[in-house]
């Protein structure tokens, strides 16, 4: 009997290891496009809404890229990321991300988040890999991260 | 009852393969049409797009841009038939050579997005029509 709650408690744990490394998918269309026409299109619980606000604000200084899209386009895509941000889902990722992010912070990378840190202390030949190129390169290593999924670690 | 469709496919085939042969894409052809247009407008000696300078746009190396891409080939690659890595992000390319990936060209908002972000990138400063109709030339023939 033991044994088997001994089990429970693992498989139980193994799971909410699992789940933790999965966050809802990009799953409009004009995100998917727009956003990933250069890079991955990233989930929207990485960062809190007021994140995303900036981000679209400054679109053709996107990280030294002139990112610019037509208004309409700027408009829908700031509604989606702002409605499905970190701090409104809150659970999962979201939650495990949001927690390091101050009350009034706006942090604009993600790859600078503690949550992210902590999970990716590889020495520099890791980053330096040609199929890497930046930090933000999710695919390289987490080869379904387009679809919210980040096990493969 | 042989004979009508030995007649069908007779007139039936030579249309078939004329329009293989020409494999043209309405789109991506008003495209063009749309920077030769420009392109006049601009220097009315123009006459018509070159694949050739098209190629040495795609292959030069420019100092005026981001130095993570000094060239078209940086990101794309010496052969646009081959997939390609964006230089900054990782991000997989899809082949810009129209035989291998037809659906290139094919959208005018997506073409001039992408020209307005590359050449700044590449060449630090906008691309004339003639050099985007030059670009697509050399592509359509890859």
């Amino acid at each position: 009997m033991r044994y088997i709650l001994i089990l429970t408690a693992l498989l139980v744990s193994a799971g909410q290891a699992l789940a933790e490394d999965r966050v809802p998918p990009v799953t409009d269309k004009l995100v998917q496009k727009e956003c990933g026409s250069c890079h991955m299109a990233f989930q929207p619980a990485f960062l809190p809404a007021r994140s995303w606000q900036r981000i679209m604000d400054n679109l053709s200084d996107h990280f030294g890229e002139d990112a610019s899209l037509p208004a309409d386009r700027v408009a829908a895509i700031r509604a989606y990321l702002s409605e499905n941000a970190g701090d409104v889902q809150r659970r999962g990722i979201a939650r495990k991300y949001m927690q390091w992010v101050a009350a009034d912070g706006v942090p604009l990378k993600i790859t600078e988040n503690p949550a992210f840190l902590r999970e990716h202390n590889f020495p520099d030949r890791v980053w330096k890999d040609p199929k890497v190129v930046t930090k933000s390169n999710c695919l390289a290593c987490h080869t379904q991260a387009d679809r919210g999924n980040f096990d493969d670690d | 009852m042989l004979r009508p469709l030995i007649f069908a496919a007779a007139i039936i085939a030579p249309t078939l393969a004329s329009t293989l042969v020409m494999a043209g894409n309405p789109d991506r052809d008003a495209i063009v049409a749309g920077y030769a247009k420009q392109a006049r407008a601009a220097d009315p000696a123009f006459t018509a797009f070159s694949a050739a300078r098209g190629e040495q746009l795609f292959r030069t190396k420019w100092s005026g841009g981001d130095e993570r891409t000094p060239s078209c080939t940086a990101c794309h690659t010496e052969n646009p038939k081959n997939p390609g890595q964006n230089a900054k992000t990782g991000r997989p390319i899809d082949p810009v050579a129209v035989s291998v990936n037809s659906s290139r060209f094919t959208d005018a908002g997506d073409v001039e997005k992408q020209f307005t972000r590359d050449c700044k990138s590449v060449l630090g400063r906008p691309c004339t029509p003639l050099e985007k109709g030059d670009y697509i030339t050399f592509m359509m023939g890859q």
